[in-house]
């Protein structure tokens, strides 16, 4: 374990209950908060001049079926000012599968949340044009779901 | 087909069908499209002095299909691209022939998903199937004129005139 990550200690000191958890992998730091405390948490990490992360990597989704909470949404940020890299992740339920869009803080995050939701199923809300990106628009399913059969519906064995 | 000497001239007797049939399968002009790795060999089998396509009067890859009689499926064909590759395939006129070259166009290959179709020939009127992964140009040659040959003794799908 190296020395705590600045990211970390800041978000601590501004928003001291947003945090549910943090972890580190390989010098590689995330913390996991609230999706209710994600925008907060994102519109700080970008505005605040020690941190200014300004790039969004990407967005992508996890499912950690059959645990509960079903799925996880994944925020990997990188500062072109500092060049530091963070990591965030947000926890969300399989009956409830929303989270808040942040485009509005960052713009890419448009074509990453239309992925995300194309595959997972989740629901970016707030988004401004949340449809599918990848597969058919009349597709039914979303195929990187755990229980989603591989060879398609229809040839199911 | 016969030839018959009647006084300075000679006449060639054949059949209608069978003249028709040669004409076809002598100037049969595919489409150049192609969907994966199978799509190179098919580019170095038309474009190159290698394999020589010329030898049997195809050379001329059509950009549209328009002007195209045959439809080399050269690749993946994935569900989101299936709807294009058939509208292609409309817009061919006839008479019309198409071949499922590599294992992909033939049967969906490794990519035993919901996103890739298991093969072309549940959509298209398939003629001529190589295998391989992808397929020589030497195979892809075969094949065409395995097709020629088929053409010729009018058991292609794509025509409807029967010699």
């Amino acid at each position: 374990m190296g020395e705590e990550h600045i990211a970390v200690r800041k978000v601590q000191e501004a928003l001291p209950d947003a945090i549910q958890s943090i972890g580190t992998f390989r010098d590689e730091t995330w913390i996991v908060v609230a999706r209710e405390r994600l925008l907060d948490v994102c519109k700080f990490l970008k505005e605040d001049p020690e941190l200014a992360f300004d790039f969004l990597s990407f967005v992508c989704g996890v499912d950690y079926y059959p645990s509960q909470p079903r799925f996880e949404v994944v925020y990997q940020l990188y500062s072109t000012k500092h060049h530091h890299r963070f990591r965030v992740k947000t926890k969300v339920p399989e009956d409830d599968p929303k989270v808040p869009s942040v485009v509005t803080i960052w713009p890419t995050a448009d074509w990453h949340e239309r992925e995300t939701y194309d595959l997972f199923g989740i629901e970016f809300q707030g988004h401004p044009d949340l449809r599918r990106i990848l597969l058919p628009a009349d597709w039914v399913g979303h195929p990187l779901r755990k229980d989603y059969p591989l060879r398609g519906p229809e040839r199911s064995s | 087909m016969a030839v018959v000497e009647r006084g300075q001239g000679s006449v060639v007797l054949s059949k209608l069908e069978w003249l028709v049939n040669w004409s076809r399968k002598s100037s049969m002009w595919p489409f150049g499209f192609g969907l994966a790795c199978c799509a190179l060999e098919m580019i170095a089998t038309a474009g190159g002095s290698r394999f020589d396509i010329a030898r049997f009067g195809m050379e001329v890859f059509r950009p549209s299909p328009r002007q195209a009689d045959l439809m080399i499926v050269a690749g993946t064909v994935t569900r989101k691209m299936l709807p294009v590759v058939l509208r292609l395939y409309e817009q061919m006129a006839d008479p019309k022939w198409v071949i499922a070259m590599g294992a992909c166009a033939s049967t969906g290959g490794v990519f035993d998903t919901y996103a890739v179709v298991q093969g072309i020939d549940q959509y298209l009127p398939v003629d001529v199937y190589i295998p391989g992964c992808p397929p020589r140009p030497e195979a892809l040659l075969h094949g065409i004129l395995r097709l020629h040959e088929m053409v010729l003794k009018g058991q292609a799908r794509g025509t409807s005139l029967r010699g």
